[in-house]
């Protein structure tokens, strides 16, 4: 739903981008966390067809230097990062920046957007933190997800054990009970990442990939 | 300066150590500058659990104060205030940072210029916007003390100095007919000086909730016109002014933070200044309402 027709530039161009995002210190690990994953998303795994949903939209300095590294918003409009006119603030909007496709930074609102919008048969990934799964909407999304078969559904869970309390026996064990295909890899393996974010064709459940960063 | 934040914090530290009664309940926002104690509780981010918590508390015996950023601790929770605190008459003390736009970089989820009509709506409720970090340590103080459902809303926003004499107070006083204009909280500051060289009656309220009707007629004396300048959305108190002056013809100008989206984010200076908040658009408010002064 968001991809440029032509690749403009590489990871290794990404942090001369995230540097152009100051302002936003207090996220910066947050940001950093989500980094590999939006990029083998965006230039891997999805196609034009399908639609990313960013519930984690704090720190969005990544998703916003990946965008701009696919040509979806400008790289000058990194520089305007959270100004009064700017597209891009601390948390995306989507009625301002081109590619982002809800309006985050509110925890716990995305994936609720995404059943819906993945109940349509359309392929949604929806990316979540491990902290923000603290929020008892997220499991409410869950749930249902899980009890319709919502295969068309992926949920990225970007764990840099930020959760306050845990979630001891797993984050993917969670899903699991609530009838959802999980499984962790290393969220700095590109190979390993565009592995487990790839559809099968033949899904009957809805997917959970939990991507392990370091430790916050 | 400290901060109305800052100040916050500390008392809320000091209480914690010295009034058995008084508990904390956070969610992610504020943990750290509270600190470690066997009665404050962190449940992570789970606002709507944070207020159920602190109903429970309530329910056995303590002062429970709960406090995060305010779209989330009004906004989000919002029927568990409804509910868990108001239906079943259980009282606690909600202490929100962030006020209107002081997030303004973090876009619209962190801005809530709703939360004083939001909470306003629902019964029993005492609702302080201080405009100074001196009077909120003076308001939280009296809050713990008490039993009762109390709404704090800091601000970064802040007036030069304290007002002292309760939530309304009449700081100065027109010629027999003069408009009075109401202060809200920290929009005091950028009043004063729009306000400066005009024959006006300017008063002062903190204490939004109960609404001052007695204070206001008063002080409006033989006068038809009040300016209301309030922080958060405009005309939260329009309906409370009605009631005030509803035997007396009288002219109502409400300004605050209009009822629309507001696509910027910038500093919380830019957003005043865009609300018509600071003290050229309120001077240019007053001499479209009024006449030029």
């Amino acid at each position: 739903m968001c991809m440029a027709t032509t690749t403009t530039l590489g990871y290794d161009d990404l942090p001369a981008l995230l540097t152009r995002l100051t302002g936003d210190e207090k996220h910066d690990r947050s940001s950093f966390s989500t980094l590999d994953v939006l990029w083998v998303l965006y230039d891997r795994v999805l196609r034009d067809e399908d639609r990313f949903l960013l519930s984690k939209g704090h720190g969005p300095a990544a998703f916003y230097a990946v965008l701009a590294a696919k040509g979806i918003i400008p790289v000058d409009a990194l520089d305007g990062f959270g100004a009064f006119d700017s597209p891009l603030g601390y948390h995306p909007d989507r009625n301002l920046a081109p590619g982002v496709e809800i309006s985050s930074g509110s925890l716990g609102h995305g994936l609720g957007v995404a059943v819906g919008a993945a109940l349509t048969g359309r392929r949604i990934f929806c990316l979540v933190g491990d902290a923000e799964l603290d929020e008892g909407s997220n499991w409410e999304a869950v749930q249902y997800a899980g009890r319709v078969g919502l295969a068309s559904l992926t949920a990225i869970v970007v764990d840099n054990d930020s959760s306050e309390h845990g979630w001891p026996d797993g984050i993917e064990r969670r899903f699991m009970l609530e009838g959802w295909s999980a499984q962790r890899v290393d969220g700095r393996d590109h190979d390993a990442l565009e592995a487990a974010l790839t559809p099968v064709s033949n899904a009957t459940r809805p997917r959970c990939v939990v991507a392990e960063v370091e430790t916050r | 300066m400290t901060t109305m934040r800052e100040r916050f914090y500390a008392v809320a530290r000091e209480a914690l150590d010295e009034n058995e009664r008084v508990a904390v309940v956070t969610a992610q926002i504020g943990t750290d500058s509270i600190g470690d104690h066997p009665r404050h509780f962190d449940v992570g981010i789970r606002e709507q659990l944070m207020i159920g918590v602190a109903a429970g508390l309530a329910l056995e015996g303590y002062r429970p104060v709960a406090h995060s950023y305010t779209p989330f601790l009004v906004e989000r929770p919002w029927e568990f205030l409804k509910l868990d605190l108001g239906h079943n008459d259980l009282g606690a003390v909600l202490v929100s940072t962030g006020a209107s736009y002081d997030a303004a970089r973090s876009g619209r989820t962190h801005q809530a210029p709703e939360d004083i009509a939001l909470v306003a709506a629902l019964p029993g409720w005492t609702i302080h916007v201080p405009g100074h970090a001196e009077e909120l340590e003076t308001l939280f103080r009296r809050s713990l003390s008490g039993d009762d459902r109390v709404y704090i809303r800091l601000s970064d926003e802040e007036n030069h100095a304290r007002v002292d004499g309760g939530g309304f107070t009449v700081l100065r006083h027109g010629s027999p007919g003069a408009p009075l204009v109401v202060a809200v909280g920290p929009t005091l500051r950028p009043v004063l000086e729009a306000t400066a060289a005009r024959d006006l009656g300017v008063a002062y309220l903190a204490t939004v909730r109960p609404f001052p009707h007695d204070g206001v007629r008063e002080a409006l004396a033989d006068g038809t016109d009040v300016v209301l300048v309030e922080p958060y959305q405009a005309g939260t108190s329009a309906a409370e002014i009605s009631v005030a002056l509803r035997d007396r013809p009288h002219r109502l100008l409400a300004l605050g933070v209009p009822n629309a989206e507001f696509r910027h984010y910038g500093s919380g200076e830019e957003h005043r200044a865009a609300h018509g908040l600071d003290a050229a658009g309120i001077a240019r408010s007053l001499d479209g309402f009024l006449g030029a002064g």
